[in-house]
């Protein structure tokens, strides 16, 4: 083998590495990332049936019922528009009405929410920074409670509820 | 008065780290030895200062002083003293002087043991390693500061985050860091070869074993960090593809990739502009993780709140190194004299392959990480990317890199024969069929690909055993004559073997609880049975208990297996004093089949409870796998030939080495 022969075969293999990359990447890109919400973009947006994304805001106060079995409802606001959601499944230590949190799921036909995940904010003064964020480009005003306390912890330390692991993962 | 005499030697700390950038680089300019030989002196003394202020910091937070701002906000004396001592670094502050404590260690062991280094090269490591000493030291005092009082000093603390409080957070933190700022010092040798323009295969063997121990703290420090997350956080899961974790993963990727490329540099002198660039974008990735980590610019399952001021400054210092570093790389690179040539099959063929696929891989990961950032900025669309996305691009990437993996080390330096290879692999691709069609015939519910999964796990785990079987000559000589050989191999193939076989291992454990794992939810009454995973589970119902800074309703199962009586579980619902938090504590009954997951939710109206039970198969081996990744890592390090204070092993011919 001369060594331009070599040469064709290195960057050969990283040209067809680098195009199987680019090419799962782009399509991972366009169809697997998932959207953040708030109850009004949901009221002003068309959304496709079946298309999954994030929705927070507010958990609604008095909104939480629990039923005889493990599901639970309740309603999600930026304090303009209510977005009522269903879960299945244990609620983070952390939910709390009128209390931040954020949710992963899709909309069915009736116009509910039904989460597969629902996140809590992760401490006690803490709010998700893409809820706060969106309830201030609303011009809703903010308790204390949202404000970020100067109390930052250890890198990858556990912190919260996070959605269960992925069983569609291979 | 101890506080302020720690925060007094922080400060003198960073003068001494001014005095090692500066004065050891100029001595290797010079050619002064007596100025090279200042910035050993400084080494040392750097460290042992910031060691003063870190005890002085810790003594705060034993004796509970709340006079300390730091130890006001994060600390309670209800506390138990382990929460006490490692709740120093449960916090941005005392981790970041945890950072430069790591990092100063690491710059006073090359002082203290890197003897056999040319006197130049040696200078100039330090000083590169003192300027990141010098950026981050300065971060601390001007932004971060842990010494600061609170005056008049509140009765009590604000308590540290009760899912700090856990025995996970006295290791964890500091492997990570010993990991991630480890991998300094490969950039810093990097740096200072550039600054010499001269890099041989002796380089590597330097630098080797300083990557090789900043790799295995970072395993297991990502190990143990995933392992917490999966019994602290109630969800069984043990990665979430979450920023944070990637910030972690990214530096580890690199840093696996460089491991293999400076094998090559150091045997066949070969690839070298390639693994000088490796050292420098594995710690561009280091700081980048921590970037993301203390900014909190993405939103992470993990992050707390965090202080975009502080996030600037430590940009600022990524960019410096990073972008300082890529342009002395871009004026120097063309002035390395490139080494041996080889075939593509070959042993350097597939370690060039091993980190084609790695350095992809962990691009990949860092376009999914930083991708909703980017689109923000673009569009003001708020994304998150996720598991989904990680899935697709990651994991196409690990399936050829594991399947390549056993053959790697049965290929030859500069020309391998990839049919003698197979031919040694038969039996481990035997094994791997077998795993396969076990897989199919019994694991109908999971999805179709994971046998195939099994089967590469299993292929890797033989494959690796098959090298040690073929450099014994085993079945092929007498047992004595393979015993002998086999107390003869050099410690670093039985690292390779361990930490190869351990890659195995952590695949099976990732496919199995991926693929197989069972969930259910639901309601249960006192009374009331439920069976998952093979086991059956009676609930018993709950009593109240108090702990020592917390109450809490304990939920009692009893778990039977075909009839026989197991264990019992007892998963809990804690309320902490201080901070007035709630957490989950799961109950966990672990086997080599797997684990029973139970958690317990709220109570019903009607007098039930909510549960969530899992069973995850083989979860352990991922664990596992990473804890033989360490050992093997461990027992490569204590070979002779890649001992850090080993004489100078240039004058060696690399061709004598036994091949890796």
């Amino acid at each position: 083998m001369t060594r331009k022969q070599r040469r064709t075969a290195l960057i050969g293999t990283c040209v067809a590495v680098l195009a199987l990359a680019t090419g799962l990447v782009l399509y991972a890109l366009t169809d697997k990332i998932t959207y953040f919400r708030t109850p009004s973009d949901i009221a002003e947006q068309k959304i496709k049936q079946g298309q999954r994304f994030r929705l927070g805001g507010l958990v609604a106060a008095g909104s939480v019922k629990r039923g005889t079995s493990a599901t639970v409802e309740f309603a999600v606001t930026d304090t303009l528009k209510f977005q009522p959601v269903t879960y299945q499944g244990i609620l983070p230590d952390l939910f709390r009405e009128g209390q931040g949190v954020v949710t992963e799921g899709i909309l069915n036909d009736q116009g509910v929410f039904v989460a597969d995940s629902v996140l809590a904010k992760h401490d006690e003064n803490y709010m998700p920074p893409d809820v706060a964020k969106s309830l201030k480009e609303r011009g809703v005003k903010l308790g204390p409670a949202a404000e970020h306390k100067p109390n930052a912890t250890v890198g990858a330390a556990p912190a919260s509820s996070a959605p269960p692991s992925a069983g569609t993962a291979y | 008065m101890i506080t302020e005499f720690g925060h007094f030697a922080l400060i003198l700390a960073l003068v001494v780290a001014v005095f090692q950038m500066v004065v050891p680089a100029y001595g290797a300019h010079i050619r002064d030895d007596r100025l090279m030989a200042a910035g050993n002196t400084a080494a040392v003394l750097q460290f042992g200062l910031i060691a003063i202020a870190f005890a002085s910091l810790t003594r705060a937070y034993i004796v509970s002083d709340f006079s300390v701002l730091n130890v006001a906000t994060n600390s309670h004396s209800t506390k138990p003293l382990i929460y006490k001592i490692s709740g120093v670094w449960g916090n941005h502050e005392g981790s970041m002087l945890l950072w430069v404590l790591i990092l100063a260690l690491f710059g006073a062991a090359v002082a203290a043991y890197g003897t056999n280094l040319p006197t130049t090269l040696k200078a100039r490591v330090l000083a590169v390693q003192a300027s990141i000493g010098v950026a981050f030291s300065s971060f601390i005092i001007l932004t971060s500061n842990p010494f600061l009082r609170l005056l008049p000093a509140p009765a009590d603390g604000r308590g540290l985050n009760p899912i700090l409080q856990d025995p996970a957070l006295a290791f964890h933190p500091p492997f990570l860091y010993m990991g991630y700022v480890g991998f300094s010092m490969a950039f810093s040798f990097a740096i200072a070869a550039l600054m010499e323009g001269r890099v041989n295969a002796a380089w590597a063997r330097w630098v080797r074993p300083w990557t090789l121990a900043a790799w295995m703290c970072l395993t297991i420090g990502i190990a143990m960090g995933s392992w917490w997350a999966y019994y602290e956080l109630g969800w069984g899961g043990w990665w979430f593809w979450d920023p944070v974790e990637n910030a972690s993963f990214m530096p580890w990727l690199a840093g696996t990739a460089l491991l293999h490329s400076a094998v090559v540099m150091e045997k066949r002198d070969s690839l070298k502009v390639w693994t000088i660039l490796l050292a420098i974008l594995t710690f561009s990735l280091s700081l980048m993780g921590t970037f993301l980590v203390r900014s909190g610019v993405l939103s992470s399952v993990h992050a707390f709140a965090v202080d975009p001021e502080r996030g600037v400054f430590v940009l600022a210092i990524m960019i410096f190194f990073t972008g300082g570093g890529l342009a002395l790389f871009a004026m120097r690179a063309r002035e390395l004299r490139q080494g041996g040539a080889f075939a593509p099959v070959s042993r350097e063929g597939g370690l060039v392959l091993n980190n084609i696929l790695l350095s992809t891989a962990c691009a990949t990961v860092l376009i999914g990480t930083l991708y909703p950032l980017a689109l923000e900025a673009a569009t003001g669309a708020k994304i998150s990317v996720g598991a989904p996305y990680f899935n697709l691009t990651f994991l196409p990437l690990m399936a050829p890199l594991l399947i390549a993996l056993p053959f790697g080390p049965f290929l030859a330096w500069k020309r391998g024969d990839l049919t003698a290879a197979s031919q040694l692999l038969k039996v481990a691709a035997i094994i791997a069929l077998a795993v396969l069609l076990i897989a199919f015939a019994y694991g109908q519910k999971g999805v179709w690909i994971a046998p195939f999964g099994l089967a590469i796990g299993a292929f890797v785990m033989a494959g690796s055993l098959s090298e040690l079987a073929a450099r014994t000559k085993l079945g092929k000589v007498s047992s004595e004559e393979t015993i002998r050989r086999f107390v003869n191999q050099p410690r670093s193939i039985f690292g390779t073997t361990l930490a190869h076989f351990g890659v195995g291992l952590m695949t099976i454990g990732v496919v199995a609880t991926s693929a197989y794992q069972a969930e259910k939810i639901l309601v249960m009454k006192p009374g009331e049975s439920v069976e998952i995973g093979g086991y059956a589970l009676k609930f018993n119902g709950i009593t109240p208990s108090r702990g020592a800074n917390y109450v809490e309703q304990i939920g009692s199962f009893d778990v039977t297996l075909r009839g026989t009586s197991v264990t019992s579980l007892s998963p809990s619902k804690r309320l902490y004093d201080s901070p007035p938090q709630p957490t989950t504590e799961a109950g966990i009954h672990a086997s080599w089949a797997g684990d029973l997951y139970t958690v317990l939710g709220d109570s019903q109206p009607d007098g039930g409870y909510s549960v969530r039970l899992y069973f995850h198969p083989f979860v352990r081996f991922i664990w596992l796998g990473a804890v033989l990744m360490f050992i093997g890592g461990a027992v490569s390090l204590s070979d002779r030939r890649l001992r850090v204070g080993a004489p100078n092993l240039a004058r060696r011919k690399p061709a004598a080495a036994p091949a890796e």
